[in-house]
C-alpha cells in the first residue's frame, strides 16, 4: 500500500520552542479521513491507519525533518564501517499495553517473521538481510548480505512497526481477534472504536519516557464529507485537520480564522511527488521531443499558486527536494510555450489526439487536469480528458491504456526505496499501477540505479544519484509536476504537534495543549 | 392555432427566453474571444469588477460568462437530441402497441414497464458510468430513461383514435393496416406528442445538469451542471460560480415549460384551463 489518498497525516513545525514547561492533560479531536480499514499497523499501512496506529505502535527509530534517525524504541545504534552490521540497543523497562515486557525477541519476531509475511514494501528491503538476531533482551543485530544505503530509513513506524510476539506467534495474523484491540508499546492505548463515528485512544500511563505523553486522550473523528469537516473545525468540534482532509479552496478561509495555525511540515519522509505518466511505448508520447514539449507547455507555477494555493513546490526531476540525494543540477523546464511549439514542429506532430487521465481524488485533481489540457492545447496538442473513477484509474494505468496519466507516489526518504521503482526496466510489469507504468527502458541507467543503492557512504551515493538525475531529466520518461504539500490545520494552542518527518502520524507523543 | 399561442403571454415570454438562449449558444464564439477553458485572469474575480469579464472568473481564472454561453450549447444539444431519440423509440413502440393490441400490446407494455420500474435518474447514472461519460453516452442514457412515458402516451392516443369512424371508413376503403396507422391514426396523435416533447427537453436539460453536477458529465464539454458541481466546494466564498449557471438552468427550463403549456392550450383548446375565455 504505497499510494495513500491525499488525506492523512501531518502538522506543524514547532516554531519557537516554548520556554514554558509542557502542560499535562487535555484532549485532542483529530479528523481521520477516510475511516481506516483496521488499526493493526503490521497488517494495514495505508494513510488513515497509520495516522491512528502511529500512536499505538512504534518502531526502533523516528526521523526528524532532515530525515536524520532519532531514538524511539532503540535508545542508540551503530552501523559497522562496511555497512553490513546494524546494532540497536533498546530502551529498558518498556511494556506492552497489556503489561507484558517488551524485549528484543519481539523485534526479531516482528521483522523476521510477522512483517516478512505481511508487509510487501519491507520485504523488498529485507532481501538484503542475512540474519536478524537478539544477543540479549535489549540488543538486536541486523546482518546484511551486501551494503544497502537506504536500510537506515527502514525503521519508521509504518515501515517496520514492532508487534507483540506473545499475541501473534503461531496464530493466523490476519484473523487474530486481537487485531480489533491493538496492543502496542506507543504513548497511547486503544480504548474504543465506534464505527462511522470515532476512535478513542487514552494515555499510556506506563510509557517508558518520563512525563510523556502529555495528553489524556485523543479522539479520531470520522466525518465523511469535506465541507462538513471544515465546518466541524470552524465550530471547534475538532482541533486538528490533517493534510488533505479539506479541499484546497477551503484552506485559506480556515487558516485566516483567529487562533488557527497551519504548517506544511511533516511530509519530508513520504515526500509525495506528483507527475504524469507518459506512455513511452506508443503514440506521440513515445517521442522524447513530444515529452519535452509537454514539460515546456505546462505552466506549473500557475498550478502551484492557483490550484494548490501556493502549497508545495514545482518538481525539477524524479527526486523530491526534501529527501536525501536530491540534485538541482538538471535541465530546467520553465514555462515556455514557444519552445514547446518548436519541438512539436521538429518532430512533425500531426495533431494525433492524446488522452489525459486525471487522478479521481476530487476537485483539485480535476481542475489540475483541466489546466494541463488547456496548456497543452495552447501549443497545439490535441488533448482530451478521460473521465474515470478510482477503479477505472487503477485499471487503465495498470493495463497501460492511457497517454498521459496523473499520479503521485511516496518516496520514503530514499531514492532506492521510493524513486527507482518507477524508472528501472525490471519494474515494468502489467497489472500494477505503482511501478514503471510509463515503460521507460534505459539499461545504462538501470545499472547506475542498482549501483547507487548498494554504495556504502552517503557521499558516494550523492554523486551517483546526481548523475542519474541529470541524465533522466533529459529523457523525460514522465512529466514531473509538483512536490505536494498537504497543510495541516490546527488550533495554535496545540503545541509540538509536528516534530518528525511523518508529522502527526507519530507526533502525539510530544504534543501538548496550552491552557 | 398560432393566434391562440401568441395571445398566451406566458408562452411568448418562454419563446423570447428560449430564443435568447439559442442565439447566445449559436454565437458564443463570436461573443467571447476566449474559450470557456482558457485561464484569462486571476481566479475568483467577482462579477462586475472588470471590463470584459462581466460575470467574474472561476477557481482557475476562467471567464464565467463564456462558460455560460458555451454551456448553453451543451444543454440545448443534449436536450434536443435526447428528446428526438426518445421519440424515435417511444412513438413507434407506443403506436404498434396501441394499434395492433393483443400480444403486441402486452409485449410492448411489459417491456416499457420494465424501464418504468427503475428510477430514471439512477438508471441514467448507471448507464453513463458504464459507458464512460461523453456527450453521446449522456444523450443516449437520457433518451433511454425518458422514452417510456412517450410510448404510454402514444399508445393511449392511438387506442382512442383507431376506434373513430374515419378509421373505419379508411378500412372500408381498402387501405392496409400499416397504411392506416401511418396516414390516418398517427397524424391525429401529434399534438399531445409535441406538448410532451417540449417538456421532455426541459427534463433532459435538468438530467444532464444533474449528471454533470455529480461529475458524470463529459469532461471535455463545458456545461451548466459541471459549473455548479465544480463551484459547490467554494460556494461560501464564491457565490457567483454556482448562482449564474443556476439561473441559466432555471430560465431555460422555465421557458420550455411555458412554451409547453402554451402549446398545450393552443393545440387542445377543449382542455384549456378554466378561467381563460
Amino acid at each position: 500500500m504505497t499510494k495513500l489518498r491525499a488525506t492523512t497525516f501531518l502538522i506543524a513545525a514547532t516554531l519557537a520552542a516554548p520556554l514554558a514547561a509542557q502542560q499535562e492533560g487535555g484532549r485532542l479531536d483529530i479528523v481521520v479521513q477516510p475511516e481506516p480499514p483496521g488499526l493493526m499497523l503490521g497488517l494495514v499501512q495505508n494513510g488513515p491507519t497509520q495516522l491512528v496506529a502511529g500512536d499505538i505502535y512504534e518502531s526502533l527509530l523516528r526521523y526528524n525533518s532532515d530525515l536524520e534517525p532519532q531514538p524511539s524504541l532503540a535508545e542508540s545504534w551503530e552501523i559497522s564501517d562496511d555497512g553490513l552490521t546494524y546494532t540497536f540497543h533498546l530502551h529498558e523497562g518498556v511494556k506492552w499495553h497489556d503489561g507484558e515486557p517488551f524485549t528484543a525477541a519481539d523485534v526479531v519476531f516482528s521483522a523476521d517473521v510477522f512483517l516478512r509475511e505481511t508487509h510487501a514494501r519491507l520485504r523488498a528491503s529485507l532481501t538484503y538481510v542475512e540474519s536478524i538476531t537478539a544477543p540479549d533482551d535489549t540488543t538486536v543485530v541486523f546482518q546484511l548480505k551486501e551494503p544497502f544505503g537506504p536500510f537506515i530509513n527502514a525503521f519508521e513506524a509504518g515501515t517496520m512497526p514492532i508487534v507483540p510476539k506473545h499475541i501473534y506467534e503461531g496464530t493466523d495474523y490476519a484473523t487474530n481477534e486481537m487485531n480489533a484491540t491493538p496492543i502496542g508499546t506507543g504513548p497511547f492505548k486503544f480504548d474504543e472504536w465506534v464505527k462511522g463515528s470515532y476512535i478513542h485512544l487514552v494515555k499510556n500511563e506506563d510509557y517508558y519516557l518520563d512525563g510523556k505523553p502529555y495528553l489524556d486522550e485523543v479522539f479520531y473523528r470520522v466525518i465523511p464529507d469535506a465541507a462538513a469537516r471544515a465546518v466541524a473545525f470552524e465550530t471547534g468540534e475538532v482541533d486538528v485537520l490533517p493534510g488533505g482532509s479539506v479541499e484546497n479552496w477551503d484552506v485559506p478561509r480556515l487558516t485566516e480564522m483567529d487562533g488557527v495555525c497551519s504548517t506544511g511540515a511533516g511530509w519530508e519522509f513520504f515526500a509525495p511527488l506528483s507527475w504524469m505518466w507518459m506512455n513511452n511505448r506508443e503514440g506521440p508520447t513515445s517521442d522524447v521531443r513530444f515529452r519535452q514539449a509537454v514539460m515546456y507547455a505546462m505552466d506549473r507555477n500557475f498550478v502551484k499558486d492557483v490550484v494548490w494555493n501556493g502549497f508545495g513546490k514545482v518538481a525539477t526531476g524524479p527526486v523530491a527536494s526534501s529527501t536525501n540525494f536530491y540534485s538541482d543540477d538538471v535541465t530546467q523546464y520553465d514555462y515556455n510555450p514557444e519552445k514547446a511549439e518548436e519541438l512539436l514542429a521538429e518532430m512533425g506532430y500531426d495533431g494525433e489526439a492524446v488522452r489525459i487521465l486525471p487522478l479521481p481524488y476530487g476537485e483539485t485533481w480535476q481542475r489540475w487536469a483541466e489546466a494541463v489540457r488547456q496548456n497543452l492545447s495552447e501549443v497545439g496538442i490535441n488533448a482530451e480528458i478521460d473521465s474515470t473513477d478510482v477503479a477505472g484509474w487503477n485499471e487503465k494505468t495498470s493495463q497501460w491504456d492511457y497517454d498521459l496519466a496523473f499520479t503521485y507516489l511516496y518516496q520514503y526518504g530514499d531514492p532506492a526505496l521510493g524513486v527507482s521503482r518507477n524508472y528501472v526496466a525490471s519494474q515494468i510489469s502489467k497489472g500494477s499501477p505503482w511501478n514503471n507504468v510509463e515503460g521507460y527502458e534505459n539499461p545504462e541507467l538501470d545499472e547506475k540505479w542498482a549501483a547507487a543503492a548498494s554504495m556504502v557512504t552517503p557521499e558516494e551515493r550523492a554523486v551517483a544519484y546526481a548523475e542519474i538525475q541529470k541524465e533522466i531529466v533529459d529523457d523525460v520518461p514522465v512529466a514531473w509536476l509538483q512536490e505536494l504539500e498537504f497543510p495541516t490545520i490546527y488550533r495554535c494552542d496545540v503545541q509540538d504537534l509536528v516534530t518528525t518527518a511523518i508529522g502527526i502520524n507519530d507526533g502525539l507523543r510530544d504534543a501538548w495543549v496550552e491552557e | 392555432m398560432w393566434k391562440r399561442f401568441s395571445s398566451n403571454i406566458g408562452a411568448m415570454i418562454g419563446v423570447v427566453l428560449l430564443l435568447a438562449v439559442i442565439l447566445i449558444a449559436i454565437f458564443a464564439p463570436l461573443l467571447f474571444s476566449h474559450t470557456p477553458w482558457q485561464m484569462v485572469q486571476r481566479p475568483f474575480l467577482t462579477p462586475f469588477t472588470m471590463d470584459g469579464l462581466p460575470l467574474g472568473t472561476d477557481t482557475l481564472g476562467r471567464d464565467v460568462a463564456s462558460q455560460l454561453a458555451y454551456g448553453a450549447r451543451v444543454s440545448l444539444l443534449v436536450g434536443l437530441v435526447s428528446t428526438l431519440v426518445a421519440l424515435l423509440i417511444g412513438v413507434p413502440l407506443g403506436a404498434l402497441a396501441g394499434f395492433y393490441g393483443n400480444w403486441v400490446d402486452e409485449g410492448a407494455m411489459r417491456f416499457t414497464e420494465f424501464f418504468q420500474t427503475i428510477p430514471n435518474f439512477a438508471l441514467a447514472i448507471v448507464l453513463v458510468a458504464i459507458f464512460e461519460p461523453t456527450l453521446i453516452s449522456i444523450t443516449i442514457a437520457i433518451a433511454i430513461v425518458s422514452w417510456p412515458p412517450v410510448a404510454r402516451l402514444v399508445r393511449a392516443e392511438v387506442m382512442s383514435v383507431r376506434k373513430r369512424e374515419f378509421v373505419d371508413a379508411a378500412r372500408l376503403a381498402g387501405l392496409s393496416r400499416p397504411r392506416i396507422l401511418m396516414t390516418q391514426v398517427l397524424p391525429n396523435t401529434v399534438s399531445p406528442i409535441i406538448v410532451m416533447a417540449s417538456l421532455m427537453v426541459a427534463t433532459a436539460i435538468l438530467l444532464e445538469s444533474s449528471l454533470s453536477f455529480l461529475g458524470l458529465g463529459d469532461p471535455n464539454a463545458m456545461s451548466w451542471g459541471y459549473m455548479i458541481g465544480a463551484a459547490r466546494t467554494v460556494i461560501r466564498s464564491a457565490w457567483w460560480l454556482s448562482f449564474f449557471p443556476g439561473i441559466a438552468i432555471v430560465l431555460t427550463v422555465l421557458a420550455l415549460n411555458l412554451i409547453g403549456e402554451g402549446l398545450n392550450d393552443a393545440l387542445n383548446p377543449h382542455l384549456s384551463r378554466k378561467g381563460k375565455a
